[in-house]
């Protein structure tokens, strides 16, 4: 099991997974969002209390879910990268920041065009979409620290750590963002949620989900062949991927 | 004969409260700076004293967190430059005893001082006496877990450009579950409801804060260093 | 002070800084009663190589064993025998040599200020003890530095560019509390441009770019 883990750990075996799984991945994505689309958009009933508007869900949603689950696997990476001294680690970490902090963006653009509908203002201190815009701070803090640094090694480093130490604080933001919101629970009635889902609204939901997953897969790794060629500019095994 | 624990951590603390009270003036600029702050409140908003009262524990708290932000990168800033943070992680006590010290001198100069002259930002904002001891409770325990997130971040920012900005941009997003649970506290004191809820939420904060921040801190400084 | 057969040694270190392979594989062994002349031309490592022989950079590769010991599984024990002395003096401009004294070597040993006394006395700045650092000349700085190394009572020196900012009698100095070091059973390696003038044996690592 532990050559397995080791195996990734090589720049070069990281670099050619990357390059195969990316098409891959790109197609079963947009097959993914193609249907999610189509029958989130066109095919399932409009909500009998939020008439049309519901359908934002099909991109609100898994937005904010790959935000966070983004942001987790930036925290492991990052974890893995300092414990073990894995430098694929940061170049996985630093790959995937820009794509979550992108999710994030898209959760919170997306969530305030609903709101606009449900609460007659483009934002009202939603919690979720309060602890989505510190999500997104979190975001910017580690990728700015990151670029900070003239050593890139270090910032590397940095940006690993704090991305650990930002993932523990995310479930804690969470909760005390909840938490002040049910103390001053006024403006806001209906809340932006799930409405009671059957079939039909919800199997578009989650092959949305799935193929946000798919999509941040490719980008993922298209990203990351990018980042572990510029980290490795000076092996020799970059100079035969380049020819190739 | 070797150093004990303790010893070393009670020199250390010597040491940074001696740095600190060499330069006094350096020590009153947070606490102007959290007078000011506060002010412009009122004069933005140019509201009576009764109207004040329901925006106070907000703004209070929000000038609290900025006050102890300024002062927060000088925690190793100085150290690092003239040489003498390796000096420190070279002593054979290990980081982590270095950290805890320089830390709590921080928060005894800093927070500690917040909490001491908040009575009078208080009046100034409306706030009734009534409240004033579980504004000052919470005010100690949000700037000690304060100080401790602002270690992290100034062990991770030491010598970088326009590293205060930074600073900040890193340590408040972490620090707005202080902000949510103190001004609550606070407000809830201010209205005479019960404040366990929100004191609670705020000391296990710190508590974990406090447990967890010095290993966070220590290991961003070694990255530092080298 | 520990006298140990095996001393220090550091074996096939490698550092990279960003692109730059700054160290390339260096080892070296240094017993007690030695010293390690490191030179070498500007950006060739040297002061590189101090600072992960110090514990404070990790290498990417290679290691550092004291004792027979990795430094990194007993690093506050190895870092509590060794004195090093930077570049900068470092010291803290508002606080007095002999305060400065207390702060740095208080925490690896138990000293009183008649110890510290002596030790400035020595290096030639008892003078200056009561004056705050950032009155002091370059000189001057430098000396209360030596007296810190002194006073520490370390068997391990490590010594970047000793001789800075002094006159002719403040390098022979230098060389006289670095003679009497190794006479006395400590090691040390020192950063130098200069040849250091000593009469016990000198061994030389000279790093090449």
């Amino acid at each position: 099991m532990w050559t397995w883990f080791y195996k990734l750990a090589s720049p070069p075996y990281v670099y050619g997974v990357a390059a195969a799984l990316r098409l891959w991945l790109f197609g079963a994505a947009a097959l993914a969002m193609g249907y999610g689309l189509i029958a989130g958009l066109a095919i399932a009933p409009p909500d009998y209390q939020q008439g049309d508007a519901f359908r934002m869900i099909y991109v609100h949603v898994p937005g904010a879910i790959l935000s966070l689950t983004v942001y987790t696997v930036m925290a492991a990476a990052s974890a893995v990268a300092l414990i073990w001294r894995i430098k694929v680690g940061h170049a996985v970490a630093a790959a995937s920041a820009p794509i979550g902090a992108s999710f994030a963006i898209l959760a919170l653009v997306t969530g305030s065009l609903w709101g606009k509908p449900m609460w007659g203002t483009y934002w009202a201190w939603d919690p979720r979409l309060t602890s989505e815009l510190i999500l997104l701070f979190l975001y910017v803090g580690v990728m700015s620290l990151r670029s900070a640094f003239e050593d890139p090694l270090r910032g590397d480093r940095a940006a690993a750590l704090l991305a650990v130490v930002g993932v523990v604080n995310v479930p804690i933001v969470h909760f005390s963002v909840v938490w002040w919101n049910s103390l001053h629970q006024g403006a806001t009635i209906v809340r932006i949620g799930a409405p009671k889902m059957p079939g039909s609204m919800l199997w578009p939901l989650l092959s949305m989900w799935l193929g946000f997953m798919l999509f941040f897969g490719a980008v993922l790794c298209m990203r990351l062949q990018a980042e572990v060629l510029n980290r490795e500019r000076q092996a020799s095994w970059v100079r035969e991927a380049i020819k190739s | 004969m070797t150093v004990g624990a303790w010893e070393a951590f009670l020199l250390v603390l010597h040491r940074e409260l001696c740095l600190s009270f060499r330069r006094p003036e350096q020590l009153f600029q947070p606490l102007v700076f959290f007078l000011i702050v506060t002010t412009l409140f009122p004069l933005g908003l140019s509201l009576q004293l009764s109207a004040l009262r329901d925006i106070a524990p907000g703004v209070l708290w929000v000038a609290a967190l900025l006050s102890s932000l300024l002062s927060l990168d000088s925690l190793f800033k100085s150290d690092a430059d003239d040489g003498t943070l390796e000096q420190l992680a070279l002593s054979g006590q290990g980081l982590t005893l270095i950290v805890v010290a320089k830390t709590g001198a921080h928060w005894l100069v800093t927070g500690l001082a917040l909490v001491i002259v908040s009575p009078i930002v208080a009046i100034a904002l409306g706030i009734p006496t009534s409240a004033f001891a579980i504004m000052m409770l919470s005010l100690a325990l949000g700037t000690l877990t304060l100080s401790w997130l602002g270690a992290i971040g100034a062990g991770l920012t030491i010598g970088l450009r326009r590293g205060n900005v930074l600073l900040s941009l890193i340590v408040l997003p972490l620090a707005t579950p202080l902000l949510i649970f103190g001004a609550a506290a606070t407000d809830r004191a201010i209205s005479g409801t019960s404040t366990a809820g929100a004191m609670y939420f705020l000391a296990a904060l710190c508590v974990f804060t406090c447990t967890l921040a010095p290993w966070a801190a220590t290991a961003a400084l070694r990255i530092t260093l080298e | 002070m520990n006298f140990a057969s095996d001393g220090l040694e550091f074996e096939k270190v490698h550092v990279w800084r960003g692109d730059r392979h700054v160290l390339q594989g260096i080892s070296a062994h240094v017993r007690p009663r030695e010293l390690l002349h490191i030179s070498g031309a500007n950006g060739t490592g040297k002061t590189t190589l101090l600072r992960v022989v110090s514990g404070l950079l990790r290498p990417e590769q290679g290691s550092v064993t004291w004792l027979g010991q990795s430094i990194t599984s007993s690093r506050t024990e190895y870092q509590a025998a060794l004195a090093y002395a930077s570049h900068e003096p470092a010291l803290k401009s508002d606080l007095t040599a002999i305060e400065n004294l207390r702060f740095a070597v208080g925490l690896k040993r138990r000293v009183t200020p008649k110890d510290l006394l002596a030790a400035l006395d020595r290096t030639g700045v008892a003078a200056c003890a009561e004056l705050p650092a950032r009155v002091l000349s370059a000189g001057q700085r430098r000396r209360v530095s030596l007296a810190r190394v002194l006073a520490m009572r370390a068997s391990i020196w490590l010594l970047d560019e000793p001789h800075a900012n002094l006159d002719a009698e403040g390098s022979e100095l230098v060389s006289e509390l670095l003679q009497a070091h190794v006479q006395e059973g400590g090691l040390a390696l020192v950063v130098a441009h200069r040849d250091l003038a000593l009469s016990c044996p000198v061994r030389r690592l000279e790093l090449n770019s």
